[in-house]
């Protein structure tokens, strides 16, 4: 590493302790003492990852899906072929007659069948547990699509308009949720928990499950919470609290 | 089995003056038309992208998908008359090796085609040559089906060439023991995705081997008796029998693996529910399955192998044709119908979202997506026939002493 990062780095440091001392803790702390250079390699010690609360979360808001739409470029969809990187599905349970609401997106799976499966290795996932799909090697083939088991990932079916700088889109190609890593990379959280805090509802809490410390992990500590489809061991990033 | 030495290997000049075939601008013509449309549709299905077929982000293969996967899978099966020469050494059908592998090589290309051009970015071929992730088994089939394709090469030029038909054998015997472990690479594509009900079963890699049987050999039969009406030259009576009673059997061992599938699934409750989707009211499943599977592509070609007074050659001709329609109304219900099956994402709970979430999902083929399925067809077409006008691969004259018995 040359010698400005190491600076920068240190710079960084300083920042996170004077954060931890001036800020409410647990809630800007982590944030702050995780956020990453530039040009540093990611690191397998974080493992970022998200809690649905589901009974905090709200039956017809769907303030996290428009948040993610419009921070991403991807047009409101409206067809079967439209993008969709995360969506609000309504739950029944089919004995008590328990309703519930919750959002569905990339689980951000530890052992990801997309991952698994794409034959260029455009589908991959970074260190601290981020699945991405790399928009130069992605050939097209949607096998990923077919592989993971939460239909989390959209093709793109037509040219693309209103892109963001932040999220290169392109026609043919395969995307998913990216845990707004343009965002988190520079130690802000996703747009839907943003999104969803202010709509009055904290029903997602965005963390690293690695920190004790941290609220996701103390939380999902305290209570039971679901990994989705838990017996396909893909030990999932992402869970859900009130199933 | 024969032990006279069969003529099988001659050198050219393939046609000896006034024996050509007839016609042949006119059939290719008719092939280049068909392929020259088929690109033009996958042309415009990348202009436009996607959104002018009927796949969405459900169903994400569709009838590409279905055209591709008949031509792979019955390419494999297209060898099965050369690997029975080869490895077995039966003269009748080690004659008949070279029509076999120029079959298998045709089916491939073709199937490759359709499956290439029905990429999001066709045009990044080269990213999927040069960038190979090994634990795709997608990956490992590329590698599969390049190979073949360089085998099958090898494998017909040994069947040709005088100097090199010592080495027919040995590359035959590798040909044979590639393609079934190509048609178990083709089948796993499906064995892997584990969270898809209608795949999740160790049946389908064995159901693959035994269907390539079935396909490659109803294509083979078609393919043999047109050769031989072009070229004036009869495939004898003997041995167009047993590769009738042949597909009989591969035919019944395709049911027999299908209905134990099936009925394993419905033993397991929580596949219940799919399989009364494909078996019962998922439309147009449900009648692909029992009209088009069971009805034309088994009862009929298994009626037809094995009854006496149906022995004639337009008899064995439909047979084929019921095991190629029945092949396509299978692979429908196989590949279409177990993405429109909702995946079960929240067990215990009934679902509802805009993304269509717990529900069936549409998928109606567009013309597009027909027309580059049937320009896989075309190529295949057009490469055995100029396979044909090129080389001498159609056998004539009289074959060795009708060997009996089962192929
Ligand atoms: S949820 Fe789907 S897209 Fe996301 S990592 Fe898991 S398998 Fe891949
Ligand atoms: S569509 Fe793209 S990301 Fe998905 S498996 Fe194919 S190449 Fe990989």
């Amino acid at each position: 590493m040359n010698p400005v990062d190491t600076s920068r780095r240190a710079f960084l440091g300083g920042t996170a302790a004077f954060a931890g001392v001036a800020l409410a803790p647990g809630i800007l702390l982590y944030e702050y003492a995780a956020a990453k250079a530039p040009g540093e390699a990611v690191s397998s010690a974080v493992r970022w990852g998200m809690l649905v609360d589901t009974t905090r979360c709200a039956s017809g808001c769907t303030a996290c899906v428009d948040a993610c739409h419009s921070e991403h470029g991807v047009p409101k969809p409206a067809r079967p072929t439209d993008a969709q990187w995360i969506r609000k599905v309504e739950l029944k349970d089919l004995r008590t007659g328990a309703v519930r609401s919750a959002p569905v997106m990339c689980q951000h799976c530890a052992e990801p069948p997309c991952v698994d499966v794409c034959p260029t290795g455009a589908s991959f996932k970074r260190a601290d547990g981020i699945v991405l799909v790399d928009r130069h090697t992605c050939i097209g083939c949607r096998y990923c699509m077919m592989a993971c088991p939460y239909k989390a990932r959209s093709f793109v079916h037509e040219p693309t308009a209103g892109q963001k700088t932040d999220t290169p889109r392109g026609k043919g190609c395969v995307e998913s949720c990216n845990l707004c890593v343009h965002r988190v990379d520079r130690g802000g959280t996703p747009a839907c928990v943003e999104a969803c805090a202010d709509a009055g509802h904290r029903a997602i809490v965005f963390g690293d499950l690695n920190d004790p410390a941290s609220e996701i992990a103390q939380r999902v500590r305290a209570a039971t919470t679901t990994q989705l489809r838990a017996d396909l061991r893909t030990d999932n990033g992402v869970r859900y609290l009130g199933l | 089995m024969s032990t006279r030495p069969a003529p099988a290997h001659r050198s050219p000049p393939a046609w000896p003056s006034g024996t050509a075939p007839r016609g042949f601008a006119a059939l290719a013509a008719a092939g280049a038309a068909v392929l020259a449309v088929a690109l033009g549709a996958a042309h415009y299905m990348e202009e436009h992208g996607h959104v002018v077929t009927g796949m969405g982000n459900q169903v994400v293969w569709g009838l590409p998908h279905v055209f591709a996967l008949f031509l792979i899978v019955a390419s494999s099966g297209a060898l099965n008359v050369a690997s029975v020469g080869s490895v077995f050494g039966e003269a009748a059908y080690k004659r008949r090796a070279p029509v076999s592998a120029l079959l298998a090589l045709a089916l491939l290309a073709g199937g490759l085609m359709v499956l290439v051009l029905d990429l999001g970015r066709p045009e990044r071929l080269v990213v999927a040559a040069t960038h190979y992730n090994f634990r795709s088994i997608f990956a490992w089939n590329m590698i599969l089906y390049n190979g073949f394709l360089a085998i099958l090469v090898a494998y017909l030029w040994t069947n040709l060439e005088r100097r090199f038909v010592p080495l027919s054998t040995p590359v035959g015997i590798l040909a044979f023991v590639w393609r079934i472990v190509l048609t178990t690479g083709t089948g796993s594509i499906f064995g892997f995705l584990v969270s898809r009900q209608g795949y999740a079963s160790g049946l389908v890699a064995p159901l693959f081997i035994a269907m390539s049987l079935a396909w490659g050999l109803a294509v083979f039969l078609l393919v043999q008796g047109a050769l031989a009406r072009w070229h004036d030259a009869p495939v004898p009576e003997a041995f167009r029998l047993r590769l009738r009673r042949l597909l009989g059997v591969f035919v019944a061992t395709v049911a027999y693996l299908t209905a134990v599938l099936h009925l394993t699934n419905l033993y397991w409750a929580k596949q219940a529910a799919f399989e009364r989707f494909i078996l019962v009211d998922g439309a147009p499943y449900a009648w692909l399955f029992w009209a088009g599977w069971a009805g034309v592509g088994t009862a009929v070609p298994l009626v037809i192998a094995f009854h006496p007074r149906l022995a004639g050659p337009r008899a064995t001709t439909i047979a084929a044709l019921a095991v190629i329609a029945g092949a396509f109304a299978q692979l429908y219900v196989f590949i279409v119908g177990a993405q429109a099956f909702p995946l079960e994402i929240f067990p215990g709970y009934a679902t509802s979202s805009a993304f269509r979430d717990g529900a069936v999902a549409p998928y109606v083929p567009s013309l597009p997506e027909a027309l580059l399925g049937l320009g896989g067809i075309a190529l295949a077409y057009l490469i055995v026939l100029a396979g044909a006008r090129l080389f001498d691969v159609v056998p004539r004259g009289i074959d060795a002493p009708a060997a009996d018995g089962g192929g």
